[in-house]
Parts: C-alpha cells; structure tokens; sequence
C-alpha cells in the first residue's frame, strides 16, 4: 500500500481549498496525504469524528457525500467523503475503529445524512457506532444471523452463506 | 393523537424500477411518521467487485441500475483513472458526453410519464413514453444496445462512433427536442398542473443540506449544485450550457427542473457532436499502482459517488458505490410528513426513486381491526381523483 498514513505529517505546508479546510480542523487531523488542490485524504483522530464532523458540516459549501467502510489489519477504517460544490474538491477523512471492539462515535446526531451509511457500515462490516439515534438494520434481512459481516474479508460469498429461513410450505394455492 | 394507522408501502410494484419498503404512520388524512426499509433486493455488489479484475467491474456496476448504466461505470472508471493517473483523450471525453446525456433525458423523460400517471394524467405518461423513444433509438445506435451500454472502459470508451452514426443521432434528439419542446410549455402552463403540484411535498433547502440530497431534488429545492459543472468531467467544461434551479421547493420545481433539463442535455448532445475532435479514443493502461480513487458523476437522479481502493493486484481492495437515491430517499422525513395522503403517491416518486422494485405495493391497514384500508393502486386513485376536483374547480 502507498503509505497514505505515512506520507507527511500537519508540519507539511497545506496546499489549495484542500489544505485550508484541512488546517482548519486543527490538531484533530493526525495525517494528510494531499493529491492536488481538489483531492485529499487525511487520517483523523478517531476520538474527535464527532467534533470535526460538526465543524465540517457547518462549513460553506460543504456537503456530506456518504462514507465508505473498509475492513483493514487492525479493525474498520471508516471513510467520510465530503464534497464542496462550490470548488468541486472531494475530501475523505479516515477514523480506524480498532479491533476488537471496533468502536467508534457516531456523526449521525450532527449529519443526518450519515443515519443510513452508519447503519449499513455495521450491518455489513460490523463497525459499531456509539450514539447512533437508530441502529436497527437496514441492509441485511431480519433472519441474518448476528455477527456474521458479509463485506468482511474473511468472509466467502459461497462457503460463509448462511442457510435460508424457513419457508412456508407451498400449498399450491394462489395469495390472496 | 386519536387514531393511528401504517400503510405498508412495498416491496414490489411493476411500476417503478427497484424494491424499497415504506411505512407511513397516518392520522386521519395525514401522514404523521415514515419509515423506510431499504435493501429488499441487496444483491451485494460491492463484495462482488473485490473478486472481478478492474477491467470487468464497468460490466458489473452497469448493472446496479438499468437506468443510470452510464453514469455507474463512467463513475468507477473515474476513479481507477484518478489512481493510475489517466489522461483520457479528447473523443472519448465528448463521446462519454453523448451518451451520458442521452441516457439523461430517457430518465428523465421516463420519469415525467410515471409522474403524470399518478396524478391522473395518462395522457403525459402516453406523450412522454412515446417523445423518449428516439431517444432509445440513438442509445441503441451509439451503442448497440438500450440499456447496460457497455460502453465507458478505464482510459477511454470501448467503441467509436462514425459519422453517419453521429448524424442519426443528431436528426433524432431532433425529433425529440421538437415534440419535447411542446411538451415542455403543456406541462408548465397547465393551471391544473400548478393548482395540483404546486405547495405539494416542500423540501425546504436547509432540510435539503442536511440530508445530503442531490441533482433535480436538490436543485428544486433551491440549492445551486451540479457536479457536472463544479468538477467538470468528460467534455462538460467544453460546452456552453447551465444549471438550472428552482427555489419553489415543491414538487413542480422538481419537475420543472427535470423538464428544461431534459431541453439542456439536447443542447449538450448537439453541440457535442458538432464539435467533436477527431483521435483516439482510449489511452492505454498497463497497471493500476497502489492508491485511493473517488469519482462522482452527475446521474439523472443525481450525484453518484464511487471510491475505489487499489493495492496494485488486479483486484479493487475495496469499492464503494453510492447511488443518488441513498441520499434523496431519506428526504421524505421532511417532505412526506404533514401531508395529506392524496398527495403521498407524487411526493413519493418526486425525487424519482431507483427503487428497483420499490414501492408501491401499498396497503393500509388499521392499527385497531387489521383490516387493509388501502393499496397503493388505491392511493394512486386517491391522488387521481385529487386531481380531478381540482380540474373541476379550475
């Protein structure tokens, strides 16, 4: 892997749109790997997501595009992707919930649009974000068994599929 | 609160393009609660990409959706070609244009027609089926196909066009963009339209922020964004033409929004093909190096957002696809509540739902005796008949 994470450090001046946004979240950003003046990743303290989500939602322009959750060596990495219109620049902002309890704080209390992608990220990658105002689920069925995380990479799409739920039996008759 | 009663909306109705489960909770004749249930028909996509190879996964994401399967695969293949640092050439770029805004104004037009039969207005949803089929025509001809196109690759597009094939397309968006414009003036001055759609289903903009909604639902709420021109890709940046927004907020902004934009992918498609350079159309990629890539896209319903993670093997570590929809559904919490049901079936499919299969098996039952109320065929009537007092009164 590039080394995203070790590429520089905040002592690096910050370029463009991207690094002004970027200085403006303070000592909360531990990383920055930026690409150009419209595209950058930065690593974020994973005990501040709340904080800086709160200060990236009030931004001018900014607009919350989903998040993304990646299972990584030492637990989920979570992705936020933030948009600026106004500047077409893409900021993705990472926080590691590290194993094994893969905690980390939910932004859906101060961005609503992240209520349904916390969700997902836990149905299918099991990340558990503390604070979600509704954590029930909303990507697998019902009959899916507990703590079995499909989009993990351990998981075999032929060998890992749970069995079926029961099905009524087919009387032959047409529904109602 | 006195009585109160769930309508079971979902998860399958022919009508509309995916599944989808809505729960409104009613008093009396307003909605006072909705609960979505998404994913009835997951088909785990993303898990399937990290076993295809980059080359195959356009094949593959063309298919999350028959309908944006341009913007899909244009939208990941942004994203590799940001990894492995791509120069794209220039005819693939208008050529990526075309079709891109050809499939924009079949959607679009597919959805006026499904908007004008729910509130009772075959003769819209007759007109607008029948004005998109050129339409379907020249996608056929630029691509052999009409729907999953096969078309964007990484680097470039898969197939050329000639120019007999650029002026049969030009003589049809033509055709379409004569009976469109006709269309277009019936639609918007009909005082019927105005009296039913107008102060129906309000997204106010700040709402429309804060649930990161996106294209024609959140330009007819008021807010100014396009990705096509704040982060111009393809040939977008070349062309003249604009954005067009509405603060009415309402479900007739979004459909004004929809209709002049439908007149303003025409103008791209005409001026794309009048100025197309001649070249390559695809730039050879030997390998794609460790990395991150995020591509977005201006889809008929609006941004779509893919990430790509590379470790340099032939396989995407990780991809993340994002449909406009996930963001533009959860918009109902702010437009569906307080309404009237006679108006739920149009607030429902204003920010054109991909639900795959959605909707619209609709029934309401009451919470006290079990017995069904209404189904969705019913709650489209209701809106009908809506309609037809306010024709009377007009």
């Amino acid at each position: 892997m590039s080394g995203v994470d070790s590429v520089s450090n905040v002592s690096v001046p910050l370029m463009g749109f991207a690094g002004q946004v970027l200085s403006a979240l303070g000592d909360a950003v531990i990383a920055v790997d930026t690409r150009n003046d419209r595209r950058a990743l930065a690593r974020i303290d994973p005990a501040r997501t709340v904080e800086v989500a709160k200060k990236m939602f009030e931004m001018d322009g900014s607009r919350f595009a989903t998040a993304t959750g990646i299972d990584v060596r030492d637990g989920i990495d979570i992705l936020y992707h933030w948009v600026f219109d106004k500047v077409g620049a893409v900021i993705t902002l990472k926080a590691l919930a590290a194993a094994p309890e893969m905690k980390i704080d939910s932004i859906a209390n101060v961005v609503p649009a992240a209520n349904w992608i916390e969700r997902e990220i836990h149905d299918l990658l099991g990340a558990n974000f503390v604070n979600h105002p509704d954590m029930r689920r909303l990507i697998l069925d019902d009959s899916w068994p507990e703590g079995v995380y499909p989009l993990r990479k351990d998981f075999d799409q032929i060998k890992d599929r749970p069995p079926l739920p029961p099905q009524p039996p087919d009387t032959g008759e047409a529904l109602p | 609160m006195s009585h109160k009663t769930m309508i079971n909306i979902g998860p399958f109705h022919p009508l509309q393009e995916e599944a989808e489960f809505f729960q409104l909770y009613i008093d009396g004749e307003r909605v006072v609660d909705v609960d979505v249930r998404i994913s009835y028909n997951h088909r785990g996509i993303e898990k399937l990409d990290e076993s295809k190879t980059f080359d195959q996964v356009p094949f593959v994401v063309e298919r999350v959706c028959g309908i944006c399967s341009a913007s899909h695969p244009l939208a990941y293949c942004q994203a590799v070609e940001e990894i492995a640092g791509v120069k794209v050439p220039e005819r693939a770029l208008y050529l990526r244009t075309i079709v891109n805004e050809l499939e924009r104004i079949h959607s679009h037009m597919l959805w006026v027609g499904l908007a004008g039969h729910f509130i009772g207005y075959n003769t819209v949803f007759m007109w607008a089926w029948k004005y998109r089929e050129p339409v379907m025509d020249a996608l056929e001809i630029a691509t052999g196909s009409r729907v999953n196109y096969a078309n964007c690759k990484i680097g470039g597009v898969r197939r050329d066009m000639t120019e007999d094939q650029l002026k049969a397309i030009d003589k049809l968006v033509d055709e379409t963009r004569r009976d469109t414009e006709q269309l277009v003036k019936m639609v918007l001055d009909d005082p019927v339209l105005h009296a039913r759609l107008k102060g129906v289903g309000i997204l106010s903009t700040e709402a429309a922020k804060a649930y990161g909604a996106c294209g024609p639902t959140a330009r007819g709420s008021g807010v100014d964004i396009d990705v096509r021109r704040d982060d111009p890709y393809a040939a977008y940046d070349r062309i003249d033409w604009q954005v067009h927004v509405d603060d009415g907020c309402d479900v007739f902004a979004k459909t004004k929004v929809r209709l002049l934009e439908v007149l303003e992918s025409i103008k791209i498609i005409k001026q794309a093909i009048r100025d197309i350079p001649k070249g390559e159309i695809d730039a050879k990629v030997e390998n794609i190096p460790p990395g991150e890539g995020v591509g977005h896209v201006e889809a008929p319903r609006g941004e779509t957002f893919h990430y790509v993670r590379s470790d340099g093997s032939n396989y995407p570590v990780r991809h993340k696809v994002r449909a406009p929809s996930y963001n533009n559904i959860p918009t109902f919490k702010a437009s569906c509540i307080g309404a009237e049901i006679a108006d739920v079936a149009i607030t429902l499919a204003s920010v054109d739902p991909c639900y795959s299969c959605t909707e619209r098996m609709c029934t309401a039952i009451d919470s006290d005796s079990g017995k069904e109320m209404f189904n969705f065929a019913q709650l489209v009537k209701l809106s009908q008949q809506k309609t037809e007092r306010i024709r009377k009164q007009v």
